[in-house]
Parts: structure tokens; sequence; C-alpha cells
């Protein structure tokens, strides 16, 4: 038991209280790019035209208008562009978002994560109390540092179909799902994110926040080949006013269907039951002020539970998560942190970017084939390509098939005795290397340990029987299907989605 | 603590010859007391917050009860409990492993993380506190006292010379907080 190791004393462990951060690229500013002017007018021939609305009112002038999202002004002789940035804490100058006086008058246990100062948890509920309360009661997170994007214009379509695998096309208003940006030729993962169609021509992406500077150039690099590749007018606009990013709450639980429809305002008629989970709806809340304030909330989350994520303009953040706190009572509704959320989205069988997905992962080694539809799964015909399709298109066929397939694959692994947790071995029956967990925790749902591990392929069918070293010893694991708790989102009437 | 106490209550009670009516009241000096009169040479010695004269830390924030070498308690302090939060998993040493300072014998875990526990001297791993495989939050409620991990019996005190006293620890704790 014994054997000497370079260990996780405990008090480096305290020190780490958080996750690494992903790590962060130099900064680089990506400026305006004012290159040729958009090429042909826009084809809207069976798309719903966007209206033409003003942008966001600033600041100083007091809310007159809704500061829902607003599609940018159509103008035809803005160039593809991608501004303004959004902001670029650093860890020696973290940013807080506009919800941080309300975790400091809880006394939050704020900590570093990807240059933000974002609360851990809260003293009134410990880590495994705050996860059993979002699973059977309601959380609210505070998710302002992950980063949130519109994009617009005629070529904005066929600009995601290039940066994503996914169906775009297909997409009606307010429709949306997960998927990945990817990197062209080697089809590495680069994030993965949220992307809905609000309407029309305006996609709406919340991407991670330890991913910030990269997706940024990441994404004026695409616009840029996008439009030297002759493609139509795309806008790329981080979701800001006064260079204050839009807030982004986290609405989680059983109790958030009821919690949220107590919060809207009376004129408000969005009916809850038939909101289902991947849907974004314009809905308007009523503050305790008397006020109605337009929002765009999404069904969906980060923790397998129904819930809603809710996006709001900076200078109403504040006042919106005190409203949902104080209209639903602490019987019903908590804050939450980083730490259950953490152990909420493995339990969900969620990937976390820098840890379970990374830039050398395709998405076929990650199990998100699914996120590619059946359309986009051909390198013929007159379909857009997106980034990397040459090299993840022939892996969704095995070898044995004439595909190349993969050599590993993300798994779900219940691990005996101790925890397995990342960077853990994954061995077989004969002690020979297969593979690496790449996230695991005691599951306070399920009182196991559960873990996410890439694995030799052909390893990881259901039920395959592999080992995890933790602390020099095996312990016995087995390929279990994920997610590890039944998700509950909302799927409409009384059974659980 | 009182679990064993009344354990043993039976046996007490026959070797006084007078009954004890209740263990539960009877005070750690006066059962100490009777069983260092008829036990065998080891007393053990249970650690309680009022003996934190007899406690020594190190930096990793663990402790051990110096007050007996034969039968040494180690554990985690308060502040690390704190700062850990909920324990859910401890996984103990195996008794009769020979331990060198500073090596591995243990994990504290809470959801988070996993934290590894270092024996602050060498010797004989001689008892684990296997209450904490059913009940891991003993550790939170009660870190230095029933929450002790495993007992060891020191081969050289001498390298009990080295760590810091409680004084000292808070300070360090303090400074800790300051960084």
């Amino acid at each position: 038991m014994s054997s000497r190791r370079t260990a996780t004393k405990l008090a480096h462990s305290l020190e780490r209280t958080a996750k690494p951060q992903a790590p962060i690229s130099r900064q680089k500013r990506c400026l305006t790019t004012t290159t040729r002017p958009h090429l042909q007018p826009a084809q809207h021939a069976n798309r719903p035209t966007i209206e033409p609305h003003s942008t966001l009112q600033s600041l100083t002038l007091p809310p007159t208008r809704p500061f829902t999202h607003q599609p940018s002004r159509s103008q035809s002789t803005t160039p593809s562009n991608t501004a303004p940035p959004p902001p670029f804490p650093t860890p020696q100058n973290p940013g807080k978002t506009t919800l941080h006086p309300l975790h400091l008058s809880h006394h939050a246990t704020l900590v570093p994560f990807a240059s933000y100062l974002m609360p851990l948890s809260y003293p009134s509920l410990s880590h495994p109390a705050s996860h059993a309360w979002t699973r059977t009661k309601a959380s609210l997170f505070d998710v302002g540092h992950m980063v949130q994007y519109h994009i617009s214009g005629p070529g904005a379509e066929g600009f995601i179909e290039r940066v994503t695998p996914m169906g775009v096309r297909e997409l009606g208003a307010g429709e949306g799902g997960l998927s990945v940006l990817l990197r062209d030729g080697g089809g590495g993962v680069v994030d993965d994110c949220l992307v809905t169609r609000l309407e029309g021509d305006l996609f709406y992406l919340v991407a991670n926040a330890g991913c910030r500077e990269k997706d940024y150039e990441f994404l004026c690099e695409e616009v840029e080949k996008w439009v030297e590749g002759g493609g139509q007018e795309v806008r790329v606009r981080h979701l800001q006013d006064g260079g204050e990013a839009y807030g982004l709450l986290a609405l989680q639980g059983p109790l958030a269907g009821e919690i949220l429809g107590e919060a809207l305002a009376r004129e408000c008629r969005v009916d809850l039951k038939t909101w289902y989970f991947g849907r974004a709806k314009h809905i308007t809340l009523e503050l305790p002020t008397g006020e109605s304030l337009p929002i765009v909330a999404s069904r969906g989350g980060y923790t397998g539970e129904d819930g809603f994520e809710l996006s709001v303009h900076p200078s109403q953040t504040l006042a919106v998560a005190e409203a949902l706190l104080d209209g639903a009572g602490k019987e019903r509704l908590q804050l939450s942190g980083l730490g259950a959320r953490d152990s909420l989205r493995l339990e969900a069988g969620m990937c976390l970017y820098g840890h379970d997905l990374d830039e050398d992962t395709t998405p076929v080694e990650a199990s998100l084939s699914w996120i590619i539809p059946k359309r986009r799964r051909t390198l013929q015909g007159s379909e857009g390509r997106f980034n990397g399709a040459e090299t993840i298109i022939p892996q969704l066929t095995p070898r044995s098939k004439g595909g190349t397939g993969v050599s590993r694959r993300r798994v779900g692994l219940i691990v005996e005795g101790a925890p397995a947790r990342e960077g853990a071995e994954v061995v077989d029956e004969a002690g020979g290397a297969v593979g690496k967990v790449t996230s695991g925790c005691p599951s306070p749902t399920l009182g196991k340990n559960i873990a996410m591990a890439y694995v030799k392929d052909g390893l990881h069918k259901i039920g395959t029987e592999l080992q995890v070293v933790v602390r020099g010893k095996k312990r016995k694991a087995v390929v279990t299907k994920m997610p590890f708790v039944p998700s509950r989102y909302w799927k409409g009437g009384a059974t659980p989605g | 603590m009182a679990a064993v106490i009344a354990g043993s209550g039976a046996a007490a009670a026959k070797l006084l010859q007078r009954p004890v009516h209740s263990l539960a009241r009877c005070s750690r000096q006066q059962y100490l007391r009777l069983r260092a009169q008829h036990a065998p040479a080891t007393v053990r010695s249970f650690t309680s917050g009022r003996r934190a004269l007899d406690k020594k830390y190190t930096e990793d924030h663990e402790w051990i009860d110096i007050s007996s070498p034969e039968s040494a308690s180690i554990g985690i302090s308060t502040y690390a409990a704190k700062a850990l939060g909920d324990v859910v998993y401890v996984e103990l040493p195996t008794v009769d492993t020979e331990v060198n300072k500073g090596d591995a014998i243990g994990a504290v875990e809470s959801v988070k993380s996993a934290s590894d526990i270092m024996t602050p001297v060498g010797g004989t791993i001689i008892e684990v506190n296997s209450v904490l495989e059913e009940k891991p939050g003993t550790i939170n409620k009660s870190p230095e006292g029933d929450g002790w991990l495993a007992k060891i019996k020191v081969t050289d005190t001498a390298e009990l010379e080295g760590l810091m006293d409680a004084e000292a620890y808070r300070a360090f704790t303090e400074e800790v907080e300051d960084k």
C-alpha cells in the first residue's frame, strides 16, 4: 500500500481547488477584417427574412427597448467580420461576472477558473448537498464566464456548417443543440459549443470560458477563409454591451420549470409544457420593480436535469438572479457553483473541454458521432464540407468495412474501491495499458465511482471488464453506458425524457 | 470514542469490583487510570481536543498525537478538513505495514479531489479507523478526534522533533491563507 510515489499531497490538493485551467493562448486581438465587401446580395428564397431592428441601447439610456437578442441591422456595406472580441481577463487580472456582488453577499468560495473568479460552492450547501439539491429541487448557477456570440448574415448558415458538422439547414427558429468547432485538416475539436438558430439568419453560439481566446482567433481566421473562398457575408459578434459581456444563468433541476413559470411576466404567453429540450425562446420576465424584461432562454443545460439557460443583458443579470432566488424561496432554489456543476455533468455523461475533449481528439473518438447528421456524412456532391471532414468521415466506418475507424474511444467506467481521477491509467486484465481516465469522481447520486476514459477501440463495448490504477493498485472497472444517471430533459408529458 | 469506552465497560467494572453505573459518565482520566492499572502495558490514548498539547502538525496538514509513541494516532487537521469539504471516501492503510516518514498511507477524498495522507513519522501501522469506511463524514465532524485515520508505532521518536506544535501550526495556516 505504501509505495512511495509523487503524490497529491494534502497541501497541494487544497490549493488546487478547481480543475486546472485550459491552456490560454497568447492574446491576439483580431482586427475587423475589412476584406472585400460581400460579393452578392443575399439569396433568401425560402428563408424567413430578418426584420431590421436597431442595435442594443447603450447602458446610459434607460431601458426603453427590450434587451433581448436583436439581430444586427442587415447592412449590405458591412463586410464579414468578427468583432468586437470578448473580454480577455488574465490570471493576474481575473474577470468577474456581473453576479460577483451576489457571490460575495452569499459568501461564496471563489476560485479562479479560466481567468474568472467563479464560485466553487456556497456555505449554505456542501458540494454533495448542492449536487443532491439540483437533482431534487433547483439550483442557480452563474455561468456568465462562458462566451456568447451571435453569428448572422446570409453566409451564417453555410459558415456554421463549415466550422461545425452540424445540420444547420434543418434547424427551425429556436432550435439548437450540442456541436463542436472543428480544426480543418486533422478534424480535432477546438471547443464544444451550443448552437441555436434564433430566427432567420441569426444564430446564437455559446462556447467555453477556457477557450475564449482560442475560439476568437479561430472564428476570425475561419471568417477570413470563408470570405476568401467567396462565401456570403457573415458577422460574428460577441454578446456584450458597453464592454460588459452578457450574463448567463443556468437554472437547473426538477423545479426549474415551475420556478421559471412563476417568474414570467403576465403578458408572456409561453407554454412551459410544450417548450421542449433544445429550444430557445424569447420570454419576458417580471422583475420586482414591476418592469418586464425580455430575454432569450434555452431549455437545457449541463446537469442532465430539466432546466434553462438565460441570456441576460449585463445590467440586468443580477436583478434576474435575485428575482429568481427571491421568487422561488430558499426552500426551492439555491445558488450552486462549479463544484456541483462538475459532478452533475459527469453523472450526465457530458464532456468537459480540456479534459474529455481536446484538439487531438475527433468527435468520432469522443463518441460524439451522433452530432453529425446523415446528410453531412459525405464528401461528395454540392454539400458544403465541414472542417476536417476528410479525416472524420472515414472514421465513421470501421477499418474492417473500408474506413479508417478510430484507435480509441471515450467510454464511461464504474470503478470499484477508490474513485478514479483524471490521469489514472486504464489497464486490461493482463495489466497492459489500454487507456486513460479523463474525468472521474465519486458519484453523489449513485454512491459509486464514475469516470470517463479513452480506451483502445475494441474494448469500448458496454460491459467490458477493465482495471484502473489508483494509488498504485489496480481496481476493477466496467465499461458503463452514459449517462450514469438517467437524464430528465423536458420532452413533454409526465414521463421523464 | 464513546463506543470504545462502552465496549470495555464490563471489563472495567469487574476490575474495579465497584459498580460504575454509567461509563459514559466515567471521566476519561478515570478510565485511563483503570486501564493503566489492570491492562497490559500499552495504554490506548484517545485523541481529544483537550489533549492539544500532545498533537504535532505537518506542513501537509496532518496531525499526530505523540502522547504515546507506541500507538500514535494520525489524522488530518481541522483546517484541512474544512478546506477539503465533505469527505466521501477514505482509503486506509493495511495494519502491520511498515512505513517511512513521508510515505503515503492512505487518502481522504471529497467529491472534487483526492488528497494523499503522508505519515509524519516512520513506523508500523498498528490500527486503522475502520469506522471511516462506512462513515467518512466522521472526519468532517471530528477531524482531530473521532476522525483519526490510523495509529502508528513510532520507530524513531526523534522524527517527531521537526513537527510543528499547535501554536506554530496555527501561525503556519494563517500564513498559507495570506498567500
